[in-house]
C-alpha cells in the first residue's frame, strides 16, 4: 500500500533554537535539518532572524543562516532571481523558490521550511532529483527531425513559436511534480507534470518531426495516465506555467489520433 | 537515490530506471472509455431518478410495469451497464494508484472485474425477466 505515515527513522524531533540578540525586526524560521553523517533522525531547526538587517526574499534569510548563524546549514541555491531552479523547496506549505518567495506573503507566524515533499533526502533542504532528471533524459529533451538538415536554421512562423509560450518557460525546479500526489504514490513509473510539461514542449514545436513516437513514448497508463487532473502542479508553479493544461493537451492528441 | 544509497544490487543507471519496461501502448482506452460512460451517465442517471421518482408510493404491481416497458428497460439496462463498466474503470485506477504490492494488486484487479461482470449480468437477468415475462 501507499504509506501514509514517515518511518522510524524519519520521524521528525524538536531540533535547536538559535535566538536573534537584540534584534530590530525578528522573524523566526523552522528548518527542517538532516545529515546522512549522524544516524539521527531529522529534526526542526529554529532561527529567529532580524529582518532589518536581512533582504526580502526566504532566500537571504536562509543565507542569512548560513553566513551568520548556522554555517551546517545545507541547501541549494545559484541564480538568486528564479531562473535557475535550485532553490526549490517547501516554504510556508507550498513548494515554491526560495528567492522569488517574499518573507512578507509568507503567513503570520513561523516561517516552515522544507525539503520538497515525499523525495530521498540528500542533507537538509537538497532533495535527490537524480530520478527526475533520468525521466527528463527519457522524453528526449531535444529536437528530432527525419528531414535532411538544412543549411539555416529551421524556421517557424510567429504563431508556431507562439505555442511553445507557458512551455518554454519550465526551469525543471521539479516544484509541480513533487506536490502531485500521484507523483508521490506513483514516481517511479509516473513521469510527473514537470517532465510531461516538457514532453508537450516537444510534441507541439512545429520543427519537431518526432510527434508520434513522442506520442507513442507517452501513452502508458502509469507514465502519462497516472495524471487525475489533481491540479496541485498548476497551483504551485512558482513560474506561473500550467502543467495540468499541458497534460490535458497531450491527452486530448492521444484520442485525436485514434480517429 | 544517489549512488552511494543503491543497494548493491542495483548498478543500474538512473535512466535505465526511468525507462523501466518502456510504454503499454494503451491507456488511451481506459481514459476514453471513462468518459463516455461518465457522459452516458449523467444522461441515464437523470432518466433513472426521475422515473425512480415517478414511482415513489408506487404499489409493487405499477413498478413491475414501468420496468416492464421496452423503454424503460432498455434504459434501465444501458444504466446498469454503463454504471458497472465506470466503476471498474475506476476503482481499477484506485487500486492501481494505492496498492503496491504485486499480488495483492493483481487479486484486487481480477475480484473487481468478476465481481462487476456478476453483478452487471445479474441486474440484466433481473430487468429481462420483468421485462419478457408475459
Amino acid at each position: 500500500m501507499a504509506e501514509f505515515s514517515l518511518p522510524k527513522n524519519s520521524k521528525i524531533q524538536p531540533g535547536k533554537h538559535f535566538p536573534a540578540k537584540d534584534a530590530k525586526k525578528p522573524r523566526t524560521f523552522r528548518v527542517y535539518r538532516w545529515s546522512p553523517d549522524d544516524g539521527q533522525n531529522p529534526r526542526i531547526d529554529t532561527y529567529e532572524v532580524d529582518l532589518a538587517a536581512c533582504g526580502p526574499m526566504v532566500l537571504d534569510a536562509l543565507l542569512k543562516i548560513k553566513n551568520e548563524i548556522d554555517p551546517t546549514l545545507t541547501l541549494r541555491r545559484s541564480c538568486r532571481e528564479g531562473i535557475c531552479g535550485s532553490c526549490a523547496m517547501n516554504i510556508d506549505g507550498t513548494n515554491t523558490l526560495a528567492c522569488t518567495r517574499a518573507i512578507e506573503e509568507c503567513a503570520s507566524g513561523d516561517v516552515k521550511i522544507y525539503p520538497l515533499p515525499h523525495m530521498q533526502v540528500v542533507k537538509d533542504l537538497v532533495p535527490d532529483l537524480t530520478h527526475f532528471y533520468a525521466q527528463f533524459a527519457s522524453i528526449k529533451p531535444w529536437l528530432r527531425t527525419q528531414s535532411p538538415a538544412p543549411d539555416r536554421e529551421r524556421l517557424q512562423s510567429p504563431e508556431e513559436r507562439k505555442k511553445l509560450d507557458g512551455l518554454y518557460e519550465c526551469i525543471l525546479c521539479a516544484c509541480c511534480s513533487t506536490s502531485c500526489p500521484s507523483y508521490w504514490w506513483n514516481g517511479e513509473k509516473y513521469l510527473g507534470p514537470a517532465i510531461l510539461l516538457q514532453a508537450y514542449r516537444w510534441i507541439v514545436d512545429s520543427r519537431d518531426e518526432a510527434t508520434g513516437e513522442r506520442l507513442d513514448d507517452l501513452e502508458d497508463p502509469f507514465k502519462l495516465y497516472r495524471c487525475h487532473t489533481i491540479m496541485n502542479c498548476t497551483r504551485t508553479c512558482p513560474k506561473g506555467l500550467n502543467p495540468a493544461k499541458a497534460i490535458a493537451e497531450i491527452k486530448k492528441l492521444m484520442v485525436e489520433r485514434r480517429g | 537515490m544517489s549512488a552511494k544509497e543503491l543497494p548493491l544490487k542495483d548498478r543500474r543507471d538512473p535512466l535505465k530506471v526511468a525507462r523501466g519496461l518502456g510504454s503499454s501502448q494503451s491507456g488511451v482506452g481506459h481514459w476514453w472509455a471513462q468518459r463516455m460512460t461518465a457522459a452516458a451517465l449523467v444522461l441515464l442517471g437523470v432518466w433513472f431518478v426521475v422515473t425512480v421518482l415517478c414511482l415513489l408510493h408506487a404499489d409493487y404491481a405499477t413498478a413491475r410495469a414501468a420496468v416492464a416497458k421496452p423503454w424503460n428497460a432498455l434504459l434501465l439496462i444501458a444504466f446498469v451497464l454503463s454504471m458497472f463498466w465506470h466503476a471498474v474503470l475506476g476503482l481499477q485506477v484506485v487500486v492501481e494508484d494505492y496498492v503496491h504490492t504485486r499480488w495483492k494488486e493483481v487479486l484486487l484487479l481480477v475480484a473487481i472485474k468478476f465481481l462487476a461482470v456478476l453483478g452487471a449480468l445479474a441486474s440484466v437477468l433481473a430487468v429481462l425477466r420483468i421485462a419478457l415475462t408475459p
